[in-house]
């Protein structure tokens, strides 16, 4: 099992987490204005990484906040954790 | 390829089964093939063995990074079934499953496939409701299906908790018959043993690292063991699909994530169907050895490492605890993981690309074992055409920006 640092509430059981997928996607901003592609990419196509991913975990069986992390495809290695809207750290690998 | 027979044993047993022709050649890779298919799973093999037989392609080699059938082929819990929802998926499994029941005789190789019925148990009104919906989708697809009450399940499941005090008692089921179970590994080497005695090269411990392209058309591939060329490319790399794709500069509409299963220690036969349970959440058989063979929910995190959490087991076992109590003290032998590739709407990714002679049969997320035979066999009709076939169509790319999706998030389950 997972541990998992939640940067409210400190080190917790991945049991207690929701996993959130991929970080930073942002809706387009006018949906009628963009095309099917587009649209798909939005909606379907994930960056599937492999090695180090940003993505939303979220404390649901805590203090329910959601957050960003950083973490390794290969190896499951939390990296880092960060707020919501704050940018991925830079640096790390 | 020397033919397997009651006689064939006979007279090896003189020699003491010493003599017996390797199953497959070891050859090392041409400069060129007519055809390069990457991944030496089920997939893989199959399509290798029905390029060779049914469109006479000559040369054709298959490359595997590891060893033949170590990937999801040889790590997944054979559940064969076609009770899927939708239309398109109905025809795609129903497909399949009619190739399952004559392969052994196709393959002269014994792939141990046996039809002993797949239950889908219900535990409410609701859930029997969302079965009843499946049960007529079936029939209305020419697939056979039948509904089973109280009385009837208790001959099917004599050891089961039935009674009405479980903690969710169970009020109904449906069955597939003819779903069943196989030997994994049998079907990888079934297919590669009939594939290399029609001259396909299968070439193992040898990874593609990178896929040439030129001018929007593939060219061959690049390998630990040189350069491939090739004008014809078929990947058929389950939870690796969207990173050789990248190589081609194509992203994959699909996540990988781990899939676990386990087996318990050897017991007598006690069960002899395939139950799965949507509601506790757990499916469990019986194999010929006698191991129970259990799995369940995929991790929900993004892994290419082979390796899920360790509540995700727990979880599966307290399933199967509320359904069969009576195996409380039964002892787990292993338990391991896939990476499976699971795509929006839970069906798979086959056909076209953008680029020019590259295919793909990828996207079957925790449920392609089932597909071997039929993906195999149409996908090799797909690439020798160069034209999806139409039981492929429905299943191609554009389908996510078209938005007709085909939804099968209830009937994929988790096998
Ligand atoms: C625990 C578990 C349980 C499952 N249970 C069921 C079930 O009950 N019923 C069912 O129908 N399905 C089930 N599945 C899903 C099923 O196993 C897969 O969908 C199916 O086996 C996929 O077959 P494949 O040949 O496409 O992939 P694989 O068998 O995974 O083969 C892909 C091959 O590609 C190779 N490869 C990858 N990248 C490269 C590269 N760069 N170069 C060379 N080779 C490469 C890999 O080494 C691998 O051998 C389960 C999966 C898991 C993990
Ligand atoms: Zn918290």
């Amino acid at each position: 099992m997972l541990l998992i640092n939640c940067p409210f509430c400190g080190a917790r059981e991945e049991h207690e987490f929701h996993y959130g997928g991929q970080a930073h996607i942002t809706r387009p901003a006018d949906p009628e204005q963009v095309d099917d592609k587009a649209w798909a990419d939005y909606l379907y196509y994930r960056k599937n990484t492999l090695g180090l991913q940003a993505e939303r975990w979220q404390h649901s069986f805590g203090c329910g906040q959601w957050f960003n992390a950083l973490r390794c495809s290969q190896t499951h290695q939390f990296k880092a954790v960060y707020k919501m809207g704050d940018d991925a750290p830079e640096g790390l690998s | 390829m020397q033919k397997y027979s009651f006689f064939k044993l006979l007279q090896h047993s003189l020699s003491h089964h010493k003599n017996w022709q390797a199953a497959w050649r070891n050859p090392a890779p041409a400069r060129e093939y007519d055809i390069v298919i990457v991944g030496g799973g089920g997939h893989g093999l199959a399509a290798a063995y029905y390029l060779a037989k049914k469109h006479g392609v000559k040369r054709i080699a298959v490359i595997e990074k590891g060893w033949l059938g170590g990937g999801n082929t040889g790590r997944n819990t054979t559940v064969i079934r076609s009770n899927y929802l939708r239309d398109d998926s109905a025809r795609l499994y129903e497909h399949s499953l009619q190739l399952w029941e004559g392969l052994s005789q196709e393959l002269n190789y014994n792939v141990m496939f046996s039809q002993r019925g797949l239950l889908n148990l219900a535990h409410s009104h609701h859930e029997m409701s969302t079965l009843l919906q499946r049960h007529y989708a079936m029939i209305e697809n020419g697939i056979e299906s039948e509904i089973l009450n109280m009385q009837q399940l208790k001959k099917w499941l004599p050891n089961a908790n039935l009674t009405s005090s479980a903690r969710y008692p169970i009020t109904g089921a449906i069955v597939q018959r003819r779903g069943g179970t196989a030997r994994h590994d049998a079907v990888a080497w079934g297919y590669a043993r009939g594939a290399d005695a029609l001259g396909v090269d299968i070439i193992q411990q040898c990874e593609v690292q990178d896929l040439i392209v030129t001018n929007n058309a593939i060219k061959g591939v690049e390998t630990t063991k040189g350069t491939i060329k090739a004008d014809k490319v078929l990947l058929c790399a389950a939870g690796h699909s969207g990173h050789l794709t990248k190589m081609a500069g194509l992203e994959l509409p699909m996540v990988s994530v781990p899939l676990q299963a386990m087996v318990s220690e050897p017991m007598k036969p006690c069960m002899n169907t395939i139950i799965n349970d949507s509601t506790v959440h757990a499916y469990i058989s019986q194999s010929d050895k006698g191991e129970l063979v259990i799995g369940a929910s995929n991790d929900p995190y993004l892994s290419y490492s082979q390796r899920g959490s360790w509540q995700v087991n727990e979880e599966t076992l307290q399933a199967i605890l509320e359904l069969y109590p009576v195996f409380s003290r039964v002892k787990m032998m292993r338990h391991w993981a896939g990476i499976v590739d699971i795509t929006p709407d839970r069906s798979p990714l086959m056909g076209l690309t953008d680029v020019k002679g590259l295919y793909l049969d990828g996207g079957w997320g925790t449920g392609g074992f089932k597909a071997t035979p039929g993906a195999g066999d149409l996908m090799a009709d797909t690439v020798a055409n160069d034209k999806a076939h139409p039981l492929v169509k429905p299943f191609g790319l554009d389908r996510f920006t078209s938005g007709r999706l085909v939804d099968e998030g209830a009937a994929s389950g988790v096998h």
